[in-house]
């Protein structure tokens, strides 16, 4: 009786819409694997994963002028919450590509798989749009303890096990952490809304509040354990490495978003007016980020590990973008983001297409010669490796270009030349997969080729042994066939090659798509 | 008929495109082609270019209107002749790729090598052509990915290491200028109140603070001088050029150190007078450093390259001693100096191929002599040569050493007696080389033989264009005079005209303003022309 009295809140069906094709078709995705056929678990699933994703988008461009609070101001639609669930839904559907034919016959989660992928990206636009901190930890769990499965999906695989559960017990710090924070913000200034929370702060002055600051520096390692930031990324590699290659795309690059770009909002609006409390920490996470990503990704020779160094690095270069707290920063970082995602992607279509064409797993030497050998693989990894280091003509180089001006504009000329010492050591690492790739002739041990050329569409043909007689080992290499073309692969790799390629050359529609995040953040200037 | 300076950037790109469609066979041709066509307009925009009028042939569009990054072409005296030096240097080398391969090996990955060459040349003549500053540096790193590749993949036996090490190595410095360059522009914006921008022009006008000055000049001069390379940054140097192809290295060391030589005048004296004057000595120090480091390493080592390689740095270090005597004529000097580097060390490197195929494939002083006994077509070319990389009077080199010493001699006369000791060492190592090569005993595996006329194809015209410069280095001096005096013109303005020590006949010390009329050059501007007969 009391709860058919109380108002329920007014629903804004078209501002969530892209949150209700997400979780609507994670329930219609995971129903849809628990059908008998292999046609359908294997074509259908991912093709309603596919579609959804596709819907989502279409809800979110749909949207695309609207700003507006929804559901009783927990969760608002603006320019940033846009943006970024553009990106979220881009990672989505390249996770969907790469993992399209990755997966073992006999265990079949292509169900739960996209579930979780959907539901993670679901928990990722409500973390973007989140306006309370209620909402913010909603958001976040959402987006993690999906990805936490999706770590130790490969059941028989004793590295994706590991992964998984190392994920969970340090994502698991990661959160009690931040809803620690959180709760001593609450109780330093009697309020879980943002703006709440931001117009307390100006009223009564209390920059040396020790529950604050405490609360601000729990909830700063929160977010920096989630976006890999220095010295929280201990993790990082580990999970990389062991994680299905596809899903550790989607963390490299949807996860990193998701974690950024709530930074950006819970400190950039919450605790916009304290912001002389956290600028200076933000930027030693930011220097340190940089520092330790670029000197622990140099003797890797796991493209993976690698590939995770690298994104600690260019977490920190991103932190820059955080630190000066101007609405160039915002934008800066949201380009940076995009950039950096489409660049990712290249490159980890790639290393997913070698892990399937060769038994050297992520290794570097898995590249060796592909520039001969597969040239649609090595130029667009090439194209990633020299974006990712910030050369010309690429969109890496216009991404540095522009935090660099961020921070110089705010006053903080030194993280610009942090970013730009970074760079230097980065080029060590990434040269040598480039030179790898170009310079190195492909490994004698190259088995001879199997059996028969899978034809394009086809499932993988072997299968691996009887359940009770394969290690995982043997398990993994079942799946592997040298002469493996994956057609979606190559595609994936020269779609977002080209795409770094072009936002290199004709950065002004991205540059003005980034510019629409900026608009989120009336209070900076 | 205008000048499109955008078809004279995009030209050889368009053509290496182009011929990855075309049989393997015919892609050297095709690029070849390219090579030539570019060679060609640049002759033609030589052709319409006009003395007094300053930057021409301008192109300006906005390109990144949200970084304030336009797409800004223009030529004036300064980069004139280094565009037509790369245009002239993409030709030779191109053909002799075509013609004789690139090394030893026979030439495998065709497509890759001729693309690379081309976006090499594209990214040079950006990095000249540039008139905004972001778009300069663009292309200024841009420049190094076609290198890296071309030394990787057919580059000598540690080719991997050298090739990352350069690329490290130089893109410490760019990535340093990369902030400055950033910097420069906003600083200079929020200053003046104006949107960003990178225009040079805009920038030069709004100038930046003289504390900002300080540490931008510095990151700007540690791209230029590692790129160069200067003494104590050399170290990418003698790996890199031991392990570069040679049609490459000619490439190279020709142009891309020019580029870095172009980039104190086109941009750090302009923007950053203050700090220039500031910095003056110590990059007088860094390189009379230079010089003397180079010269003697030069007298030292045994190897052919890297004879040349540090005979450069030497070199280079008198392009940067004559660029920081803040004068005119020190200016104008190292300007002509460097295009007449670019003439001379290019022709030396495809010397060295031959020489080294004919004693033996060793590229080692010790496994040589004698190579001229029955090749006189040959020695006497690369005695032109080798005449004119040692400033001997009566080459095009000399001129430029004399105005360089000129010019300091009127600023710092210490720095000046100390560097004529290097026109005296370039003397002595380059006789040494030329005479252990050359002449003396025949070594055991070495055979003198004649030139081929593929080889003259390359190597005749360089040479050509070497001596009509020594019979009239006036054709390059008048024409980059009055740009080379707008570029020292603010730095002048600081420093007061020297004391009187204008000896009659000569330009008065920079004291003519930037954007006045410009002024002929008197004819005894040039010291007294000797004939081109030093070759025997």
């Amino acid at each position: 009786m009391i709860l058919a009295q109380a108002p329920s809140p007014p629903v804004e069906w078209a501002g969530i819409s892209p949150l209700l094709a997400l979780f609507g078709g994670a329930v219609v995705v995971l129903m849809g694997g628990l059908f008998p056929g292999r046609a359908v678990r294997e074509r259908v699933v991912p093709g309603l994963a596919l579609v959804t994703l596709l819907i989502a988008l279409g809800c979110l461009i749909w949207q695309w002028d609207s700003e507006q609070d929804l559901l009783a101001g927990a969760l608002r639609l603006d320019g940033l919450t846009l943006t970024l669930s553009v990106l979220f839904v881009v990672a989505g559907i390249a996770t969907v590509g790469l993992a399209w034919r990755g997966f073992d016959r006999m265990e079949s989660p292509e169900g739960e798989f996209y579930a979780l992928v959907l539901t993670s990206i679901g928990g990722m636009v409500v973390l973007a749009a989140a306006q309370n901190f209620v909402a913010l930890f909603l958001g976040f769990e959402l987006l993690s303890i999906p990805l936490y499965v999706l770590c130790a999906i490969e059941l028989r695989r004793k590295g994706s096990l590991e992964s998984g559960l190392k994920y969970l017990v340090v994502g698991s710090v990661g959160s009690a952490t931040l809803v620690y924070g959180l709760a001593l913000v609450y109780g330093a200034t009697g309020s879980t809304d943002f703006a709440a929370v931001a117009r307390a702060l100006t009223a009564n002055a209390m920059n040396d509040d020790v529950l604050l600051l405490a609360g601000l520096a729990l909830a700063l390692v929160g977010f920096a354990f989630k976006a890999s930031v220095a010295p929280f990324h201990q993790w990082t590699p580990d999970v990389y490495e062991g994680a299905p290659t596809p899903v550790t795309a989607f963390m490299a690059t949807a996860t990193k978003a998701a974690a950024l770009g709530v930074t950006l909002r819970f400190l950039d609006v919450a605790l916009f007016p304290a912001a002389d409390d956290w600028a200076v920490p933000v930027a030693a996470l930011a220097l340190i980020s940089i520092v330790v990503g670029n000197v622990g990704a140099l003797g890797q020779s796991s493209l993976k590990r690698l590939l995770a160094y690298s994104s600690v690095a260019q977490a920190g270069y991103m932190l820059g973008g955080v630190v000066v707290g101007t609405s160039l920063g915002v934008q800066a970082i949201v380009f940076y983001l995009a950039v950096y995602l489409v660049m990712n992607l290249a490159a980890f279509a790639v290393v997913v297409a070698r892990e399937r064409e060769t038994p050297l797993g992520d290794s570097m030497d898995a590249l060796a010669g592909l520039g001969g050998s597969r040239p649609l693989l090595a130029w667009p990894m090439t194209i990633s490796m020299l974006a990712l280091a910030g050369f010309p003509l690429t969109a890496g180089f216009i991404g540095k270009f522009k935090l660099i001006e961020a921070t110089v504009q705010g006053g903080w000329i030194f993280v610009g030349v942090a970013i730009v010492i970074g760079s230097m050591i980065s080029l060590a690492y990434y040269l040598k997969v480039i030179s790898v790739m170009w310079m190195r002739d492909a490994p004698a041990v190259e088995p001879a080729p199997a059996v028969k050329i899978t034809p394009a569409g086809a499932p993988p043909p072997g299968g691996r042994p009887a359940l009770a007689g394969g290690s995982p080992e043997l398990d993994a290499e079942g799946r592997i066939d040298s002469g493996r073309r994956d057609p979606e692969l190559v595609v994936l790799a020269v779609v977002f090659g080209a795409a770094t390629l072009a936002a290199g050359i004709v950065p002004q529609p991205l540059l003005e798509w980034a510019a629409k995040a900026g608009e989120a953040f009336p209070g900076l200037f | 008929m205008s000048v499109s300076l955008s078809v004279l950037l995009w030209l050889p790109l368009a053509f290496g495109l182009v011929a990855l469609v075309f049989p393997v066979r015919a892609v050297g041709k095709v690029s070849l082609l390219g090579a030539v066509l570019t060679l060609a307009y640049a002759i033609f925009a030589l052709a319409q270019f006009d003395t007094g009028a300053g930057l021409q042939f301008v192109t300006d569009e906005a390109w990144i209107a949200d970084l304030g990054i336009s797409y800004k072409l223009g030529i004036d005296g300064l980069n004139l002749f280094l565009v037509l030096l790369t245009a002239l240097l993409w030709v030779a080398s191109t053909l002799w790729i075509e013609l004789r391969g690139i090394g030893a090996h026979p030439l495998v990955r065709r497509r890759e090598l001729f693309f690379w060459l081309a976006l090499g040349e594209t990214a040079v003549l950006g990095a000249l052509l540039a008139q905004d500053l972001a778009l300069f540096v663009l292309f200024f790193d841009l420049m190094l990915v076609p290198f890296f590749f071309l030394t990787g993949i057919w580059g000598g036996e540690q080719r991997v290491a050298a090739t990352t090490k350069m690329v490290i190595y130089t893109l410490v410095g760019s990535l340093l200028m990369l902030s400055a360059v950033v910097a420069t522009g906003v600083l200079a914006s929020v200053q003046g109140g104006q949107p960003l921008t990178f225009d040079l022009v805009a920038l030069a006008q709004l100038g930046v603070s003289e504390d900002a000055q300080t540490w931008i000049f510095l990151f700007f001069a540690a791209a230029f001088l590692v790129k160069m390379p200067a003494f104590p940054l050399h170290g990418w140097m003698p790996d890199a050029y031991q392990n570069m192809p040679l049609p490459v290295l000619a490439l190279f060391s020709g142009v891309l150190s020019k580029v870095a030589a172009y980039g104190f005048l086109r941009i750090v004296l302009p923007l950053f007078p203050e700090a220039s004057e500031r910095f003056q000595e110590l990059v007088l120090v860094v390189a009379l450093a230079s010089i003397l480091y180079g010269s003697v390493m030069a007298f030292t080592t045994t190897r052919v390259r890297l004879i040349l390689g540090y005979s450069s740095v030497a070199q280079l270090g008198f392009i940067t001693l004559g660029i920081f005597a803040l004068n005119g004529q020190g200016a104008q000097g190292a300007l002509f100096q460097a295009f007449n580097h670019g003439l001379v060390v290019a022709p030396a490197f495809f010397f060295v191929a031959l020489l080294a195929a004919r004693a033996g494939g060793s590229e080692d002083l010790r496994d040589m002599g004698g190579l001229a006994f029955r090749a006189p077509v040959l020695a006497a070319l690369f005695l032109i040569v080798a005449l004119a990389t040692l400033a001997m009077p009566g080459s095009p080199n000399f001129v430029g050493e004399f105005l360089i010493l000129l010019g300091v001699f009127q600023e710092k006369i210490v720095f000046a007696i100390v560097a004529s000791a290097g026109v005296v060492l370039a003397a002595v190592y380059m006789l040494r080389a030329f005479i252990r090569m050359m002449h003396e005993r025949t070594a055991p595996e070495a055979s003198s033989l004649e030139m081929r006329r593929r080889d003259g194809l390359v190597l005749v015209p360089l040479v050509a264009v070497l001596l009509f410069l020594a019979v009239y280095p006036q054709f390059a001096l008048r024409r980059s005079e009055p740009a080379v005096l707008a570029a020292v013109g603010p730095v002048r303005a600081i420093i007061a005209p020297p004391p009187a020590l204008e000896l009659p006949g000569f330009l008065p010390g920079g004291q003519v303003p930037p954007g006045a009329v410009p002024q002929q050059v008197p004819p005894g501007a040039v010291p007294q022309q000797v004939p081109p007969g030093v070759g025997p």
